[in-house]
């Protein structure tokens, strides 16, 4: 390299630190200015909605599906986002007698309650998961280094880890989404990279008897915030104090 | 003083290389998990800690329970701990070390493990661990290496590792708390939720360390000579038997806590560990073993409490380490995940190379402790057919 | 010291090995050739502040995407999409003769590849 050369090499890269400061300033006040409507996303899921239609798995299997959650025959490693359990597990602590015999085959749709009080986020020893000022509850696969503490942390089952790599278990890959790599957590997104373009969750989309409601608390006129005012629901484990924004209905 | 631990006898490098071959065979495996993931451990989406955070979970509690040993002989300046002191300190580092290991191979994404330290998180207990267990590592290397130096070139205890042997007493408390604090702060699993937990650490910690303890004196003594008082030994055979007395009550005020209240919440836990859910009983086992062992121990210890007869000493010990390990270890943590948040009885068991992980992991403590009390030996002891 | 001698001489054999062996395989001069894209113009940044920092403005971009939630990435040069698969591998779309030659040579394995994936390589225009 002769002078000039280095010369050269040496302006463009001071102009070009100077400028991609000043570049994520701007797009950082940018993003500011986009947050000023802030949204609080949540869910209601409706048993008798979603119990019409038995064994329909729709919802689970186009979340696994865009998500490149694997599959695996092993169930010790295996993942989920969202999943279907009996009512027994999953409001054990909400039965009595009675109601135990007429919810008996009831399943219910589990997903991450995206917490307004998360466990799992306190427990967090890297950040590698955090909560969004619209509520979701994020991960950074790129942060995790996969203590798992935050499975521990959380009180819902609703997070899974790597056990093995996952890709050769994804049976379609979508390639517009990355899977995960071997040694991270990972669980429900809300479908925030839908959200960011506009669209509802795929699961809500996709479901035949609209069971599951989605929108935004903050707007009192959305369809999630009239049907909570409208109807009576309960949250699982809502003795803990996490504030689940996933509601059930009847 | 590190080139001591190169001269030894036959039996000694016989030792060495054996422990060497233990630390290959668990390295090797490990390269294996790294290659096909924790799947090749029996931990699995519900179970999702095991033996390693089981050992490391005891282990920080031998490491902590040094202080049995410092405090005394420095704060009540009890002369006759001298010889046992360094082993205890000694003991810590080599115990430090294992539970670093123990939560590093516990680790998805090892490579990221800096993050830790590039993200720090103070909401985390996790990151306070790390944080205590580190500094109680760096406490116990510098006073119990200056103070042996110091022996070796016959001079006085240099006056600055004072005031470092006082820090080093809460902060041995301090580990162990903040470990019980990982379980205890979680209100997803009731198993753990008891502000009881640390305290039982602390009184289990104190009957399983110093138990180590007084056998691996007991060896030192043996074949490499170390000057250990039997005065200092049946001290800590009382300590043992006082602290063994306090595990069992807490756990006693644990268990009436729970099941008088009958909350099922509360109870599944302590139910699916003593008698088993749903026909799935394989840690009942575990747990009354743990219950007889700690029950013999204390009687034996009870019963030799006035005069020191190693042999029974020995058995006692031995059982008592084996109760902790199985209840501290094993019990709390898998029996903290099952029932899962959804009610379901899922099995852990260790597979081979989790067990060879973990061995790997036990000789590399022990190399560690073999290369210290070498040289303690080498500065105190007579020579010995080890030394 | 005759001891101290061969131990010093055998740790520069060790040292050195490397480049014995570049100079046995005959791959002392070697530098990869990179196949650029075809497209004119700027990449997001200038190709030298590229060349010698892309994987910071890779690292920014991940962490403004992912947990700032920022989209868009502007420099003198444009505005940009913040995607590693979208924007970067649009142009530069022969991975295999673009970024790997590089990181081979230099043996540095990202693993972006292990979680996203490789578009499909478009017919060159």
């Amino acid at each position: 390299m002769n002078r000039r050369d280095f010369l050269k090499f040496a302006g463009v890269l001071a102009f070009g630190i100077a400028a991609h400061q000043s570049v994520n300033l701007i797009s950082q006040s940018r993003a500011r200015d986009e947050k000023k409507s802030t949204k609080a996303w949540a869910m209601a899921i409706s048993f008798s909605a979603c119990a019409r239609r038995e064994g329909c798995r729709d919802c689970i299997d186009i979340c696994h599906l865009i998500h490149n959650v694997p599959e695996f025959d092993n169930p010790k490693d295996g993942l989920r986002w969202i999943w279907a359990s009996p009512y027994e597990s999953v409001f054990a602590d909400q039965t009595n007698p009675f109601n135990r015999g007429m919810l008996k085959n009831l399943s219910v749709l589990c997903l991450c309650n995206h917490c307004d009080n998360p466990p799992c986020v306190k427990v967090c020893p890297t950040k590698a998961t955090w909560k969004r000022e619209d509520g979701i509850v994020m991960m950074d696969y790129h942060r995790c280094i996969g203590c798992r503490y935050c499975m521990a942390a959380c009180p819902y089952g609703a997070r899974s880890f790597n056990w093995r790599d996952p890709r050769p278990f994804i049976k379609n890959i979508n390639k517009d989404y990355p899977n995960r790599m071997k040694g991270v957590v990972e669980k429900c997104n809300f479908c925030e990279e839908r959200l960011s373009q506009g669209l509802i969750p795929a699961c809500v989309d996709i479901c035949p008897e609209k069971a599951l409601i989605f929108g935004d608390l903050n707007d009192p006129d959305s369809e999630v915030s009239k049907v909570l005012r409208a109807r009576f629901s309960i949250q699982r484990r809502p003795y803990l104090a996490t504030g689940p924004r996933v509601f059930y209905i009847f | 003083m590190i080139e001591k631990a190169l001269k030894g006898g036959s039996r000694y490098w016989l030792w060495i290389g054996f422990l060497f071959v233990l630390i290959i065979v668990g390295f090797l495996s490990y390269l294996k998990q790294l290659a096909h993931g924790l799947g090749i451990t029996g931990m699995g989406r519900d179970v999702s800690w095991g033996l390693y955070i089981a050992n490391f979970t005891f282990f920080v509690g031998v490491a902590a329970s040094a202080v049995v040993v410092v405090l005394p002989y420095y704060i009540h300046d009890y002369k006759r701990f001298k010889g046992i002191t360094i082993l205890g300190e000694f003991l810590a580092i080599s115990a430090v070390i294992m539970t670093i290991l123990f939560i590093f191979v516990d680790l998805g994404a090892p490579s990221r493990v800096l993050n830790i330290i590039l993200y720090p998180s103070p909401s985390s207990l996790l990151f306070w661990d790390m944080v205590v267990l580190t500094g109680y590592l760096i406490l116990n290397i510098i006073i119990g290496w200056w103070s042996l130096d110091a022996e070796d070139k016959e001079m006085e205890q240099p006056r600055w590792i004072r005031p470092l042997v006082y820090i080093s007493i809460p902060w041995a408390i301090s580990i162990h708390t903040v470990t019980a604090f990982i379980y205890s702060g979680l209100i997803a699993r009731s198993f753990w939720h008891t502000a009881l937990l640390a305290p039982r650490f602390l009184a289990s910690a104190f009957a399983s360390g110093p138990s180590l303890l007084i056998i691996l004196s007991l060896i030192a003594k043996r074949w490499a000579g170390l000057e250990v008082e039997r005065d200092a030994i049946k001290k800590v055979s009382v300590i043992i038997a006082y602290a063994l007395a306090i595990h069992i009550f807490f756990v006693l005020v644990e268990i009436f806590t729970v099941f008088y209240g009958d909350m099922p919440a509360h109870t599944d836990h302590f139910r699916f560990l003593f008698l088993g859910v749903t026909g799935k009983r394989f840690l009942v086992p575990w747990a009354w073993g743990s219950v007889i062992c700690a029950l013999i121990a204390f009687i034996t210890l009870l019963k030799n409490s006035d005069r020191l007869n190693e042999k029974p000493l020995v058995f006692a010990c031995i059982l008592t380490i084996l109760s902790i390990w199985a209840e501290k270890g094993i019990g709390l943590v898998i029996a903290g995940f099952i029932p899962t948040p959804l009610d379901e009885i899922p099995r852990y068991y260790p597979t081979l190379f989790e067990v060879l992980i973990c061995i790997g992991i036990y000789a590399t403590g022990f190399l560690v402790l073999t290369v210290l009390y070498k040289i303690a030996a080498s500065i105190r002891g007579k020579n010995r057919p080890f030394s | 010291m005759v001891k101290i001698i061969i131990g010093l001489i055998c740790l520069l054999i060790i040292l050195f090995s490397p480049v014995g062996y570049n100079v046995i395989t005959g791959r002392t001069g070697y530098i990869p050739l990179l196949k650029t894209p075809q497209y004119q113009g700027d990449c997001v940044e200038g190709t030298i502040y590229m060349r010698k920092r892309h994987m910071e403005v890779l690292e920014r971009w991940r962490n403004a995407y992912v947990r700032d939630g920022i989209k868009r990435y502007v420099s003198i040069n444009g505005i940009y999409n913040i995607s590693l698969t979208g924007t970067c591998l649009k142009c530069h779309s022969n991975k295999a003769e673009f970024c790997d030659r590089c990181h081979d040579y230099g043996g540095i394995k990202p693993g972006c590849w292990d979680c996203h994936h490789i578009p499909e390589i478009k017919a060159e225009k």
